[in-house]
């Protein structure tokens, strides 16, 4: 993957993401998404922040089939999830935030595995798995039982396993949780290289730091509903420069989200 | 998703659950093996002199088809419920194959294929351990062998519901423990139908199982309680009612999607 593929419709870039109105009920009543709407354009790192239980792993999930939505519309390149989901999952990947491949089976047989459920030949997935492996610094563990892989090997090969398909469209759902600080400043510059390859990033992350180094576009989100939403120029620029700072020394971005997040009656629509 | 890649995907699940198998055979294979060794030994050898002939047959003779099935239904059964369970509640692994293309009736097929596999293996295994002690004669090889794969196919379904429905290990045992092994064992592996009281007699009729291994047994011997076409028919109905109700049950998600 070298070169820089961006879908575009008469020239004009595509939407990676378009996220109309999107509700979700669980059963008991609780309303996890009231109304969400967002898009993401192709080729971009895109950061959805909220805190926790805001709807952000909501969200993933009714991207990616694991979640039904009660309302609103889902489209992933154009193709609705709802009416042809084959289509819209093979274009992409999934870094869940529970470590969740099969602990016995070996990081080499998780990614060939996973290509073959997305029709990858055998003979074409064993080499772009070594390859992939190689990119993580896996390839010496990629005979080891995946359960006796450290914390920062397994997060590394769940992006493996999201990669092997070689998905237009990545999803990573704190990926860098619980990771040291050198694995992830690392991964940082993995994901920008995918970005530069033409690769979407749908990123969720509490690092909010991360997010600003790394995302160009943002979307925070709190019970349920989009708080603020627009480029990282125009989220940062909401920051009142003479409001009182919390003295926890967090960025920019981190003060714009604590004062969004805990005042939900504000709400921002930088775009 | 295109047939070619469909059948990809349906490879790679079957691939992993036969890897699966063979990796932990003390605990796949062995199992109905020595189960089967003490059942002919004990109601065959020991008790089966005592008893003489049924049906025509040595007792022993006649107990081994019921105890082939036995193995049979209750591998597929156990073999599909647990990895399915497993892969959904434990290390949640399940979500691999649903986030990607693969079609709900691709993912059925792939487990399922791997529960018939097991079943018939094992089926496979407990006869030729029967040859230790007398092995049948096998007057239709073909009966047998569609009605080994066909009552594989059909427990193996019902493993994947209970699989796709069980939200802890209670639910994964208390099917095979409270129903399977009851249906299995009063319908017909040691005895014949006619050897009952009227009563209970048409009670064992309502009982699939009864169908499945006299179907099983006429394979063998050319004899059986009913007819094999009554037999088949209720294979065959109860195979189409477990085959839509599991693509339907992945189609909708129920069980597995929030």
């Amino acid at each position: 993957m070298t070169e820089t593929i961006i879908p575009c419709i008469l020239g004009q870039r595509m939407d990676a993401l378009r996220i109309t109105d999107l509700k979700k009920r669980y059963a008991g009543g609780t309303d996890a998404l009231r109304g969400v709407s967002l898009t993401v354009p192709a080729g971009e790192l895109f950061a959805l922040l909220g805190p926790n239980g805001a709807g952000k792993t909501t969200i993933i999930g009714i991207i990616t089939g694991l979640v039904t939505k009660t309302g609103g519309s889902v489209h992933v390149f154009g193709i609705d999830i709802e009416n042809e989901p084959e289509r819209a999952r093979a274009m992409i990947g999934l870094c869940g935030q529970e470590v969740n491949f099969d602990p016995w089976m070996k990081p080499l047989d998780i990614l060939v595995n996973q290509a073959g459920y997305y029709g990858i030949k055998r003979s074409v997935a064993i080499p772009r798995a070594k390859r992939i492996l190689e990119d993580m610094g896996l390839s010496d563990k990629s005979n080891n039982i995946g359960f006796r892989l450290s914390g920062g090997m397994k997060r590394r090969l769940m992006i493996a396993r999201a990669l092997i398909h070689q998905p237009k469209f990545l999803i990573l759902d704190e990926p860098t949780a619980g990771v040291d600080v050198e694995l992830r400043r690392s991964m940082w510059d993995y994901l920008t290289n995918l970005t530069k390859e033409g690769i979407t990033i749908l990123l969720t992350t509490h690092y909010l730091e991360e997010a600003e180094r790394l995302a160009s576009h943002v979307a925070i989100i709190n019970k349920g509903e989009i708080v603020a939403k627009g480029t990282m120029r125009e989220i940062l620029a909401l920051h009142d420069e003479n409001a009182p700072r919390s003295g926890y020394g967090g960025g920019k971005l981190e003060e714009i989200f604590v004062k969004l997040t805990s005042d939900s009656t504000s709400s921002s629509q930088a775009t | 998703m295109p047939l070619e890649k469909q059948l990809i995907s349906f490879y790679t699940i079957l691939r992993k659950g036969i890897a699966r198998i063979f990796t932990i055979w003390p605990q796949t294979l062995l199992p109905s093996v020595v189960t089967s060794v003490l059942y002919f030994a004990i109601f065959g050898n020991i008790l089966g002199a005592q008893i003489g002939e049924v049906g025509g047959v040595s007792y022993l003779l006649f107990v081994v088809p019921g105890l082939v099935m036995l193995a049979v239904i209750t591998n597929a059964y156990t073999d599909v419920a647990m990895v399915f369970f497993i892969s959904k509640f434990f290390s949640r692994n399940i979500d691999e194959i649903l986030v990607s293309p693969t079609p709900p009736s691709v993912i059925v097929a792939g487990f399922v294929a791997s529960g018939i596999f097991r079943g018939m293996f094992v089926g496979v295994l407990v006869l030729m351990t029967s040859l230790f002690f007398s092995f049948p004669p096998v007057a239709h090889p073909f009966i047998v062998l569609l009605f080994l794969f066909l009552s594989s196919f059909v427990f193996a379904l019902g493993g994947l519901i209970n699989g796709i429905y069980a939200k802890s290990f209670d639910g994964i045992s208390i099917v095979p423990t409270f129903v399977l092994t009851p249906l299995v064992y009063l319908g017909g592996v040691f005895y014949s139908i006619h050897s009952l009281p009227p009563l209970w007699q048409t009670v064992s009729l309502f009982n699939p199982v009864f169908y499945i291994i006299n179907g099983f047994r006429y394979g063998f011997f050319g004899t059986s309680d009913v007819s094999l076409l009554t037999c088949f028919l209720v294979l065959f109905a109860l195979m189409l009612a477990l085959l839509g109700a599991n693509v339907y049950f992945l189609k909708k998600g129920l069980g597995l999607k929030q």
